[in-house]
């Protein structure tokens, strides 16, 4: 059967009994299995349980469900602690780590018929930009394997690439679900922070981590996100913030957004270099459409990175103390001590590049340097969020470049971590300052994808998935498959 | 920029690395600090930390009983446990 | 050469809510190891704290009892440090930004005059696990039941001078929270657990000395006595030209005696940054004004009350405003009784010593506090007779039952009659003409035989005053 149908088109696939959830979930199934090798996406595949949930979601349809999610298989990150299933977060620390209990964004898909298909590959804690630092191997940009599909979210940006899932969850704390998704030719939204809830999504960055979507489209982002959003009293930074056009797209489809005004930041439009042109011809794209577009500034962007990575690490290094080879996750041999069982433990459960954000974060917070590092960065923070804030009262939305360049080939960075977290320069920014972001693909270089970002205002999530609703109506890109004629629909040669 | 010491910070973080590792990371973190010292050129002198993306407050929960408790769910995958205690290595005060 | 101690005592109260101050999990004391700490509270990967609405109320009504400034505006901070008690490797606790600043307490020490204790501040913060070292071979087993628990960290100033003071202040507080219902107060159980930070200096020296933290006494005597201890060691230290350590200490009460802790704390930096899981807390004025209404009477103001309007001595009044029980239990007997001074003395006397004897807490009386009362007023209206009346006590006491019906069932009720009582008179006096003599010849004493005699004869209940009265007026013929 062809499971490369929108989730609409599965949906009604699904109603009119085209076909089962057992038939498509089995068919992605025999994907997974015949591609999964060579792509590592997938770190667990929970075939007996798909099938299961499957069957039980043809039940409901049988019984008069017509749900959107009803029956439709879904990946997760390997983030979301699910019940009864392996948890890994990409680490050795959490190799054999059965959850106990659900993270409430899976939890509400699986009780909106959501069948899971397994979990996917990630880099190790959520610490990187390539899905190399995964303790389970890299995973293959689906486009060409010599490259990286982006992370941290890897493995869920190219299981909805290779058309392994029609979506799947990941997390993004830096652009951890935008740039693998610029990088594999996907769309992926970041939603506004506190707009989902963060039980059960293993910490990386408290307060700046946001589970979020992987789909083909807007639209089928905008069939995904309002079962796993919302408010939940389990998590203290879940957001009480009411809206009824998210609640509505459960039935209604996505609208498109037609007019309004786009700020262009001078300071991402001045070296663009390899997505200049799929930008420029994005912005033509825009402007036809009706959209207005104006020159904004966040005059504070440069210092992104750092800020970043500074509070990043901080919340994270204290974030992963609970791995101490306690109570669960990976213990030394024979500990001698229980100094011993903290330092073994941890030094074998880690990757190099979890142990650098942790010491990064130990240091500073520590004593003398917390006023220069820790506060410096959350007051550039403050900066950097009323940058936008002052942007958003001339404009509606925000665009930039997901990512400086196409995906890079593996091993190309893992040497040099700084260069490694320039990666991030572009999606760093509606992290800190907690804005919803996605990215959309909009040209390729050299036969592989580019993406644009779109940015909006806290809770704008509407304006954002209308107006790139209404760009992939204009467009094809997102249509693109990879191993699909690659050179001619280069955005390098066209006007 | 002086050195920072590795060693420090991998006990403070209970990390254990060797010589070598202890070089590496020394040299990588101070590669990262360097990138990291460019905050200091913006002048942040009066404006307020943001610690939450969303300027919301803490909310105050019932006192209520809401957990079921499954010590042997919970336990199943523990390295070492006996009689419901987790076991360490003997822990001198 | 005359030293004087410093003493601050830094004391740990649980607060008993029902469930855990950043999870839904019980907090009752003595289950199962760890089928109370939930996946919360064992910091698995993905769980999040949400802060108890009772611990917040909890602790701003200690704040409002002393008087201090609730800050509306708080903060909660990671504490980071390695421990296998502390499942997520650091505390969430609050450091710069604490719910309650600055207040005081007063405090009577014996044979002083009432002191005013500063108190620094008061801070929410959740409780760790318990080791067990002793039960397996090599290892030490891991409780994590209570960790979780609410925490109220209540810091004094360093205002205390003597051992005898910081026992004082210990207990003051722990009154003051039984009071406030926040604490059980059961020490035994680690309800309350009292650091105690030390050190010693010359009199007139105005640099504080080098302080020792003793940490973890649960009990009044060993507070005084540990404190007692230590301040000893650090003068005989200075004397004899050494230094004191700053260190960490445990009081060993089999050897009375305060040991260094290795020091694994003092060698953390414990790296306090805001707990991004947690929002800052706001409280609204309506809030605070709600708890304020809601607080008792203090036992500063009941003591300073029974001594004004019940005319109780400042002693009676701080011995029965101690526990928030036995001031419940007097203040029922007394509003039966009438009579302040009689409720005290039965209260503090008969009452005491049986539920000392029995080893049963006032709550625990099988005489109900109506019911002394009622006994009481018995006394009074003159129906029996304080002797009477203590076996009356005992009666029900042993098989409890109804004052009136006993004292109807057993006759008990007092002979009043003038008749009666003179006719026993007239009888116990011709039956007895030497002691008559032996009276009127000037030996007073006798006048006690004359008065067993008669009360004998009336099994005990005769009026006391009247039997006095007659027989005086009998034996002067």
């Amino acid at each position: 059967m062809d499971t490369d149908l929108s989730l609409a088109g599965l949906a009604t696939g699904l109603r009119e009994r085209s076909f089962s959830s057992v038939e498509l979930t089995a068919a992605l199934l025999a994907q997974i299995a015949e591609r999964n090798p060579q792509l590592n996406a997938f770190i667990t595949v929970t075939a007996d349980e798909a099938l299961q949930q499957a069957a039980a979601a043809d039940a409901a349809l049988a019984g008069g469900d017509s749900s959107a999610l009803c029956g439709i298989p879904l990946a997760y990150k390997d983030i979301f602690c699910t019940r009864g299933v392996r948890t890994t977060c990409g680490s050795r620390m959490l190799e054999e780590f059965i959850a106990p209990y659900d993270a409430t964004a899976t939890a509400r898909l699986a009780a909106a018929g959501a069948v899971m298909l397994g979990k996917t590959n990630m880099d190790e804690f959520a610490m990187g930009s390539s899905n190399e630092n995964s303790h389970f191997g890299t995973v293959a940009n689906p486009w060409d394997d010599t490259r990286v599909p982006g992370g941290s979210s890897g493995g869920s940006a190219c299981a909805v690439a290779a058309g392994l899932a029609p979506a799947a969850l990941g997390t993004d704390t830096g652009g951890s679900i935008r740039q693998p998704a610029a990088f594999c030719g996907v769309s992926g939204l970041k939603p506004t922070y506190g707009r989902v809830s963060r039980y059960g999504m293993v910490a990386f960055a408290s307060s700046l981590d946001q589970a979020g979507v992987f789909a083909r489209s807007a639209a089928d982002i905008a069939t995904v996100l309002p079962h796993m959003a919302g408010f939940d009293p389990l998590d203290s930074t879940s957001s009480e913030h009411e809206d009824p056009w998210l609640d509505a797209c459960t039935t209604q489809p996505l609208g498109t957004a037609r007019s309004g005004r786009i700020g262009l930041p001078k300071q991402y439009f001045r070296d663009l270099g390899v997505t200049e042109a799929s930008l420029q011809s994005a912005c033509q794209v825009l402007e036809a459409s009706g959209f207005e577009l104006v020159d904004v500034s966040l005059p504070h962007v440069d210092a992104a990175i750092p800020c970043y990575y500074i509070i990043a690490g901080a919340e994270a290094s204290t974030n992963l103390s609970r791995y101490d080879g306690v109570r669960f996750g990976h213990r030394c041999d024979n500990p001698q001590s229980l100094e011993d069982l903290y330092r073994r433990s941890r030094s074998e459960g880690f990757g190099a590049e979890v142990k650098r954000r942790i010491l990064t974060g130990t240091y500073a917070l520590s004593v003398g340097y917390y006023d220069a590092y820790y506060l410096k960065a959350q007051k550039i923070r403050r900066l950097i969020q009323q940058d936008f804030l002052a942007a958003f009262a001339d404009v509606d939305l925000i665009i930039a470049p997901t990512t400086p360049d196409i995906a890079f080939k593996r091993g190309d960075l893992v040497d040099d971590p700084v260069a490694m977290y320039q990666q991030d320069i572009y999606t760093i920014p509606a992290s800190l300052a907690g804005l919803p972001a996605m990215s959309i693909p909009c040209g390729t270089h050299q036969g592989l994808p580019l993406g644009l970002q779109l940015i909006g205002p806290h809770f704008a999530e509407k304006r954002l998935l209308e107006t790139a609703a209404s760009f992939q109506q204009q467009t094809d890109w997102h249509l693109q498959r990879p191993g699909q004629n690659p050179q001619a629909a280069d955005s390098g040669s066209e006007t | 920029m002086a050195d920072i010491d590795i060693q420090h910070l991998a006990n403070l973080a209970q990390l254990e690395l060797s010589q070598q590792e202890i070089s590496v990371v020394g040299e990588d973190l101070q590669r990262i600090m360097i990138m990291v010292d460019q905050m200091q050129a913006i002048d942040t002198g009066n404006v307020e930390p943001l610690a939450h993306p969303l300027d919301a407050r803490q909310r105050l929960r019932p006192d209520q009983i809401t957990e079921t408790i499954e010590r042997d769910l919970y336990q199943q995958g523990a390295p070492a446990t006996a009689d419901g205690l987790y076991l360490v290595p003997r822990v001198v005060e | 050469m005359s030293w004087e101690s410093v003493i601050g005592l830094e004391v740990h109260v649980q607060l008993a809510t029902n469930s855990k101050i950043f999870s839904g999990a019980p907090t009752a004391f003595g289950a199962e190891p760890n089928t109370q700490a939930c996946v919360v509270d064992l910091g698995l990967p993905g769980v999040l704290p949400v802060l108890n609405e009772e611990a917040v109320r909890m602790a701003v009504k200690f704040g409002l009892a002393i008087g201090a400034e609730i800050h509306p505006y708080s903060v909660f901070d990671r504490k980071n440090y390695f421990y296998p008690d502390l499942p997520k490797g650091y505390q969430i606790s609050q450091f710069e930004q604490p719910i309650v600043g600055r207040g005081s307490l007063t405090v009577h020490v014996e044979g002083c005059e009432p002191q005013q204790v500063g108190i620094t501040r008061a801070h929410l913060e959740e409780d760790a696990g318990k080791s067990i070292h002793d039960a397996y071979a090599g290892l030490t087993g891991i409780d994590l039941n209570r960790t979780g628990t609410p925490l109220l960290e209540v810091v004094s100033e360093p205002d205390l001078r003597t051992a005898a003071e910081a026992a004082a202040y210990f207990r003051q507080l722990h009154s003051l929270v039984r009071y406030l219902k926040i604490c059980d107060g059961n020490l035994a159980e680690g309800s309350m657990r009292c650091d105690a930070n030390v050190s010693v200096r010359r009199v007139g020296d105005p640099e504080l000395g080098v302080r020792a933290e003793i940490k973890n006494i649960n009990s009044f005597r060993f507070v005084e006595m540990a404190i007692t201890y230590e301040i000893e060691r650090q003068i005989e230290l200075l004397e004899s030209g050494g230094t004191v350590a700053r260190d960490t200490r445990l009081y060993d009460a089999e050897r009375n005696e305060t040991r260094s802790m290795r020091s694994k704390e003092l060698s953390n930096d414990y790296r306090y940054f805001p707990d991004p899981d947690l929002l800052p807390v706001e409280l609204d004025q309506s809030f605070i004004d709600a708890v304020a209404a809601d607080l008792p009477e203090l036992p500063e103001a009941k003591l300073k009350r029974y001594v004004a309007q019940l005319e109780l001595s400042n002693y009676d009044a701080a011995w029965l405003t101690q526990d928030p029980e036995v001031a419940e239990f007097f203040e029922a007997v007394f509003a039966q009784a009438g009579n302040a001074k009689l409720a005290a003395n039965w209260v503090m006397g008969e009452l005491s010593a049986a539920l000392n004897k029995a080893e049963l807490s006032i709550a625990e009386s099988p005489v109900p506090a109506a019911t002394l009362g009622e006994l009481l007023q018995r006394i009074a209206d003159g129906t029996v007779s304080g002797k009477i009346a203590k076996g009356l006590f005992d009666t029900l006491w042993q098989s409890g039952g109804d004052v009136d019906t006993i004292i109807a069932r057993e006759g008990l009720q007092q002979v009043t009659d003038s008749g009666e009582i003179q006719a026993m008179v007239d009888e116990i006096v011709a039956a007895n003409p030497d002691q008559v003599a032996q009276f009127l010849s000037g030996k007073d004493k006798v006048f006690g035989f004359f008065v067993g005699q008669v009360m004998k004869a009336s099994k005990g209940k005769a009026n006391p005053a009247q039997v006095n009265e007659l027989l005086r007026a009998a034996l002067k013929k």
